[in-house]
């Protein structure tokens, strides 16, 4: 990978006392994942190139990668782009080479490292996920002028359209120091995910690279945010394993539904104040309690518990007496336990939330023992991720085997999606989402369960509701006993359907 | 004295408390009597948590071990004696507690010698020092509940007083009532009559037995001239129009020896009846009393006699075979207590009634994973059906259904169509046809797939998750999220491991790599296929939809997944035109009809690759050459505008070996992408695609694993031809293709020299290389064990993709040699094992928990972290 810096200072060469480079050696440098050569494919008064070609190799890079078990899934796939492609690599090796000028030090010629100079850096393949437009963002606002054209994936089938990468060429009047400083911190950020764990001294490292600009940056959280990538992937080992035997691109496997429309856990780390009204996460949650509560449950299994968020809610009210969280993914399973469970909660705290929380990981399409013996049972956003045709045998397990006296089960309301801006139309708000149902589709399901498993049905609105469409969220209560001749209860007259158009769906 | 010994009968099944002083002889007693193994000493619990077993300030300790070990014994069905004082009332309540939580009968045997006798003893004792006052402290606490035993809770109790007895004392097992083992049949299991005695007779004859007739006629026996044994599941009284008839024909039966009856709950509550206790006469005991009462007292004698001394379930042929009125879970086969008794009357019963005010039950047999047979009656179903080794036989006689009876082991049925309707129900019952069968749910346990350390094949037993890595999570999860409905889902392909790397230059496998190994395992022949690069694909293909519904499951022709078990088409249609046509070449080509099956599992290769790895190919491969083709250029321009420069040296010598790197990494990574672009092209829905099957593992009723290669191509090249035919009806390019092969005689060196030279056709044509398998197919033994039912033999362009583009640069190709293939291999031959057991337990009709077991082992198996670029 490849990284030139051009100047048209006068003397252009004094490019080299900056750098630290003598314009007329090629010097190189070992890197933990290969070598660095400084060279300048030009050295004239009016015009001077230095290009920092960083050599990788494969093997060490695979070495290390798996010494560190590290959370980019691309140096695990043996053939990968790091050896082309401008990354965290190259900015690692950037700030290792030109350390000196990087601070802004240049003893020979002080006052030039404090001048603006004319400069254009030029990288040929920079990994991007957000395309040229995000460049811009990116760059833009530092002073440059942002040249980003996209290299096509493959040029024998045009189909396929553009690749990730830019061949990217950045121009403009900057103190040296601070032109490497952009690329330092958002070559990483672009790129998306970082070849090495982020420690806490990331946070240092990225204060002192930024400072005098990252505060400033219109795109700062989002920059904050990518560069201080985020961890937990190394659970994910073994699932990756599968996903590579199948041919499948490794996947992301969020076991929340964290890019539910209203907001997901990405909006944690901003700068901005939280907002005032409840996130529709948390009107969820309140309305599953309110229903557990005013059903009398003592004991609550949340099936589909994710990393516990309804679960920490249980646990704070002391009529909830037993509280068993189940999830399908070990590694929610053990986030959940670190949450709620952790290491350093003294042990009589710890045995009294161990006395009353059970954690388990099961599957909502295996029956299990574990899953019965509980008044309520809790399917918040959950039935959403199962395919369709294994729908019929979660519906055994949950209201055929585990036969709680309750049952409540939340869904996204799929009419009101047209209200999310930023969602396609008829896109789904999580990609996970095997289908998102409409008010009569989940009304239909719910009395059909009901009607199966000698179940009573009641359909309650969670969120604003919007006149036409619904609320965005819809939740259904399951009593034990056989239900009455008719059909299911509607307790909210928006979310029931006209006569008519039920049929007519 | 010369008395004859003392004989202490002892149910076979039982937790024996010894009750008796220190000093009484029960550690002698016992190890007299017992094995070893099943005495459990509190002395060696004390001993166990404090190293001392006279440490009285473990005892509460030594005691929770101690109920623990026991627990565990009689949890796993063996007999256990407990060796510890227990005169106090409250040691013995716990040992009582156990027994009854795991329905054995729960004796006692004191050991009530005179106080002399003790005290002598434990003076003698050296490793002991008891206070005087112990041993009368503790009489007097065994003499005080000595006669509140039995309220206790022991069922049996033998008080030994006189210490020569408790020396010859023997003890004799005994049997328990339910336990018949001995008998292995042939039986005929007749479900619930209710009084329908012409149906019964009528059934009895159409099975062969011969009626014996009193003076007036009536039926009171019938003997199988081959000596079969009938076996009535209970329920033969009520609702119907001649109970004493049913009734007398089956004592007879029982008493001749010619059948043997369980109770239902009609004769429990018959018995109540007979007996003069109030009970409600509804559910048809009303017609039994009123046609009872015309019968003589001593019939009604007779009657009471034998319903109250039926048991309720039996164990049949050597355990393999059990028999109750309402079914029976595994952990009750051969116990006996009130809650063995009820749920064998009964059922598990929730509690609920459904809205007829019939009770709800629990549906037990869908758990049911036992090894023996259940075989039962009690809710009429309209017809009867294997639910994982159960079945139930009331195909409601008495309702206008039918009277139905199992021969086993044949497991053959055979019924009788009621006269009419005798009884009205209270809850409508379903002609035959009318509703579709209850079936085996798609829902398997996650104890099935769970907590199961191993799976038992032909070929030994196979860790499911060694190490405990999270394996089997993880297949749940996958399982759970991504796979194909269970039911389809009857078999997942193993990994295949390369051929052992070869030292020629420039490669890192070759055939002859193969051919030595397997002439290394005594194989002879081999055969060698082209390996196609696309996706490996499983196809379960059913002749029809019904076929679909009655084998797999409804709703569609059969399905198509990937390695780990996900749909193979994320588009329904495109699947269902896939089965579709799948289905009419198997058809066409006369295998559904050759076989005599109507289905088909194949396993083959999907084409191209694209068709499922696009993604992939596109992030990952042309990603790299992408990123690789706009960067390496310009680096090399940057290289070459520095030398143009012409520094002085060593720089200008430096520069030109890094311009001779960076433009042999140009040549590669050209090279890479022509490897991956030869592996995908444009497909249209079904246009464009190909499938070539290599195996056809199963059919109904047989596994074809172990037929030779010779065999298994044939049969895909005729599928090829007749897709041929299949496809141009619709107009289309065939959908099956052939694979390319050649057998190998491994003896014959111009033979492997041939075979050789085509694999270097083939790979120098940008074929991704080919396969070598035994001919003899999947089960071929090498020494003692199955040898590896293949091996790959990738070509030198092909594994640019595999081992990155630039692997054959000087250098690092010598070091991937070093591949450490013994894992890969291991892991091979453990998940082949796994699939030819879960086809053959397929193909023996065995339930679908014990499919998926082994087929969830094999996904579990895959997340082993071997180097996937094997």
């Amino acid at each position: 990978m490849l990284l030139t810096i051009t100047t048209t200072h006068r003397p252009a060469t004094d490019l080299g006392f900056l750098l630290h480079k003598h314009p007329d050696r090629m010097q190189s440098f070992e890197q933990s994942h290969g070598t660095a050569h400084v060279f300048y494919p030009e050295a004239a008064e009016d015009r001077c190139t230095a290009a920092l070609l960083l050599e990788v190799d494969p093997e060490r890079l695979l070495r290390r990668a798996r010494a560190a078990a590290t959370p980019d899934f691309a140096l695990g796939q043996y053939v990968n782009d790091r050896p082309y492609a401008a990354s965290s690599l190259l900015s690692v090796a950037l700030g290792d080479v030109f350390r000196t000028a990087l601070r802004g030090r240049c003893d020979s010629r002080p006052e030039l490292a404090e001048h603006p100079i004319p400069l254009r850096l030029e990288l040929p393949a920079v990994p991007c996920r957000g395309g040229a437009e995000y460049a811009h963002r990116l760059f833009e606002p530092l002073g440059w002028e942002v040249a980003a054209e996209p290299v096509p994936l493959d040029p024998t089938v045009p189909d396929w359209g553009d690749s990730a990468y830019l061949r990217l060429a950045l121009t403009g009047t900057l103190r040296l120091a601070e032109a490497l400083s952009h690329l330092y911190v958002l070559l990483p950020v672009l790129d998306g995910t970082k070849h090495y764990w982020v420690a806490a001294d990331e946070v240092d490292k990225l204060v002192r690279s930024g400072e005098g600009w990252l505060a400033a940056h219109p795109e700062r959280a989002a920059i904050t945010r990518r560069y201080l990538a985020r961890r937990g992937h190394l659970f994910r080992a073994a699932m990756a394993r599968l996903a590579e035997v199948d041919d499948a691109p490794a996947e992301r496997f969020d076991a929340e539904t964290d890019a539910d429309a209203d907001g997901g856990a990405d909006a944690a780390i901003t700068e901005e104040p939280p907002e005032p009204a409840l996130s529709l996460a948390e009107q969820r949650a309140g309305a599953v309690l309110a229903v557990l509560r005013a059903e009398g449950a003592a004991s609550v299994v949340d099936l589909g518990c994710g990393q516990g968020r309804l679960l920490a809610r249980l646990l704070a009210e002391p009529a909830f007496t037993r509280i068993t969280g189940v999830d399908v993914s070990a590694y929610a399973v053990e986030q959940a336990r670190r949450r709620l469970l952790p290491d350093r909660m003294p042990e009589r705290r710890a045995a009294q939330v161990a006395e009353r929380l059970a954690l388990h990981v099961g599957s909502l399409v295996y029956r299990d023992d574990r899953f019965a013996g509980h008044d309520a049972a809790v399917l918040m956003e959950v039935i959403e991720h199962i395919d369709p045709p294994r729908l019929p045998a979660a519906e055994y397990v949950v209201f055929g085997a585990a036969r709680p006296r309750v049952a409540v089960v939340t869904t996204p309301n799929a009419e009101y999606n047209v209200r999310y801006e930023g969602l396609a139309p008829g896109a789904a708000r999580h990609p996970d989402h095997r289908f998102e149902w409409t008010r009569a589709e989940f009304t239909d399901w719910a009395g059909g369960v009901a009607e199966r498993y000698g179940y009573r049905v009641r359909l309650l609105p969670v969120g604003a509701v919007d006149p036409e469409l619904g609320a965005p969220t819809q939740l259904a209560v399951f009593t034990l006993g056989a239900a009455p001749a008719a059909a299911p209860a509607h307790t909210d007259p928006a979310a029931a359907p006209a006569p008519g158009k039920e049929t007519g769906a | 004295m010369a008395e004859t010994p003392r004989e202490l009968r002892i149910p076979e099944l039982a937790l024996v408390v010894l009750v008796g002083v220190s000093g009484s002889g029960k550690s002698t007693f016992a190890a007299r009597n017992f094995r070893p193994t099943q005495v459990v000493s509190s002395d060696f619990c004390r001993a166990a948590v404090s190293d001392d077993e006279n440490d009285q300030s473990a005892t509460a300790d030594a005691f929770d071990l101690l109920n623990f070990i026991v627990g565990k014994r009689l949890a796993r069905g063996l007999p256990t004696v407990v060796d510890a004082t227990n005169v106090q009332r409250a040691a013995r309540a716990p040992l009582v507690r156990l027994a009854r939580e795991h329905h054995v009968l729960p004796v006692a045997i004191v050991l009530d010698v005179p106080e002399g006798v003790a005290q002598r003893r434990n003076r003698a004792r050296t490793d002991r020092a008891l206070g005087e006052h112990v041993v009368p402290r503790q009489r007097r606490e065994l003499r005080r509940d000595l006669r509140r035993l039995e309220k206790e809770g022991f069922r049996r109790i033998h008080v030994l007083t006189d210490p020569a007895e408790i020396d010859t004392a023997t003890v004799v097992p005994e049997r328990l009532w339910n336990d018949r083992r001995e008998l292995t049949g042939p039986f005929d299991l007749v479900g619930d009559v209710h009084g329908c005695r012409a149906e019964l007779e009528a059934l009895l004859d159409e099975l062969g037995y011969q009626p014996r007739r009193d003076e007036l006629g009536r039926a009171v026996g019938a003997r199988h001239p081959e000596g079969r044994t009938a076996v009535f599941v209970g329920d033969l009284v009520d609702r119907g129009p001649d109970t004493p008839g049913v009734l007398r024909l089956v004592m007879g039966m029982v008493a001749d020896g010619d059948a043997l009856c369980v109770s239902g709950n009609h004769e429990a509550k018959l018995v109540r009846a007979l007996r003069g206790r109030k009970v409600s006469t509804g559910h048809g005991l009303a017609e039994t009393l009123e046609q009872l009462a015309a019968e003589p007292d001593e019939f009604r004698a007779r009657v009471l006699d034998f319903c109250d001394g039926l048991i309720s379930h039996y164990v049949l042929d050597g355990g393999r075979l059990v028999v109750a009125h309402a079914g029976l879970k595994e952990a009750y086969h051969g116990r006996s207590s009130g809650k063995v008794r009820s749920f064998a009357l009964y059922g598990d019963t929730t509690g609920e009634t459904d809205e007829y005010g019939l009770p709800v039950r629990y549906p037990w047999a869908e758990e049911y994973r036992g090894r023996a047979a259940v075989v039962y009656g009690h809710t009429p179903v309209p017809s009867a059906e294997w639910v994982n080794n159960t079945i139930c036989l009331d195909t409601g006689a008495v309702f206008g259904g039918r009277l139905t009876a199992l021969r086993y082991p044949e497991r053959r049925l055979v019924d009788v169509v009621a006269e009419r309707v005798w009884y009205e129900p209270s809850r409508p019952f379903p002609a035959a046809g009318e509703r579709p069968a209850a079936r085996e749910p798609g829902v398997l346990d996650a104890a099935d797939v769970l907590g199961r350390d191993a799976v038992h094949t032909a070929y030994g037993r196979i860790a499911v998750d060694p190490g405990a890595r999270g394996g089997a999570l993880a297949a749940l999860e996958v399982m759970s999220r991504f796979a194909a409905d269970p039911r389809w889902l009857v078999y997942l392909p193993p990994t295949m491991a390369p051929c052992p790397t070869t030292d020629r230059p420039g490669l890192l496998e070759h055939p002859a790599g193969a051919f030595a190994y397997y002439l290394d395992q005594g194989v002879g022949e081999v055969v060698c296929e082209e390996k196609h690069m696309g996706s490996r694909a499983v196809a379960v293909v059913c002749r029809d939809a019904a076929a679909a519904a009655r084998r797999f499951a409804p709703g569609a022709r059969g399905a198509v997944y990937t390695r780990t078990g996900r749909p193979f088409f994320t588009d329904a249609a495109l699947a269902a035109s896939v089965l579709d046509e799948l289905a009419e070449t198997v058809a066409r080509a006369g295998i559904f009809n050759e076989l005599d099956t109507d289905w088909v599992l194949l396993d083959g290769e999907l084409l191209p690759w694209s068709a499922k790895a696009d993604g992939l190919i596109r992030e990952q491969y042309a990603s790299v050459a992408a990123a690789a083709g706009s960067a390496l250029p310009a680096a090399a321009d940057a290289i070459d505008r520095a030398a143009a420069r012409g520094l002085p040296e060593p720089e200008g010598a430096r520069l030109a070996e890094l311009a001779g790197r960076a433009a042999r990494r140009s040549t590669s990574v050209v090279a890479f992408a022509e490897v991956y672009r030869r592996y995908r092209w444009r497909t249209d829905g079904r246009d464009g695609l190909a499938f070539a099957p290599f195996q056809l593992l199963a059919g109904e009723g047989a596994a074809y694993t172990g037929r030779d290669h010779g065999w298994q191509l044939a049969l895909a090249e005729r599928l090829a031809a007749a897709s041929v035919h299949v496809a141009a009806a619709e107009g289309r390019e065939a959908l099956v293709r052939a694979t390319r092969h050649r057998t190998v005689d491994l003896t014959d060196p111009s033979a492997v020299a041939a075979a050789t030279a085509w694999w270097e056709e083939l790979t120098a044509a940008g074929g991704e290389g080919m396969v070598v398998k035994p001919l003899g197919g999947g089960t071929v033994r090498g020494g003692r064990d199955l040898v590896q039912p293949g091996l790959k033999v990738r070509g030198p362009e092909y594994l640019r993709i595999i081992y990155g583009p630039d692997y054959l640069e000087a250098g690092r190709l010598d070091r991937l040699r070093d591949r450490r293939l013994g894992r890969k291999r291991g892991l091979a031959l453990r998940e082949h094992k796994l699939g030819l057991e879960a086809v053959a337990r397929l193909a023996g009709g065995e339930p679908l928990w014990r499919v998926h077991e082994a087929v969830f082992a094999v996904l579990a198996a895959e997340t082993e972290p071997v180097d996937p670029r094997l």
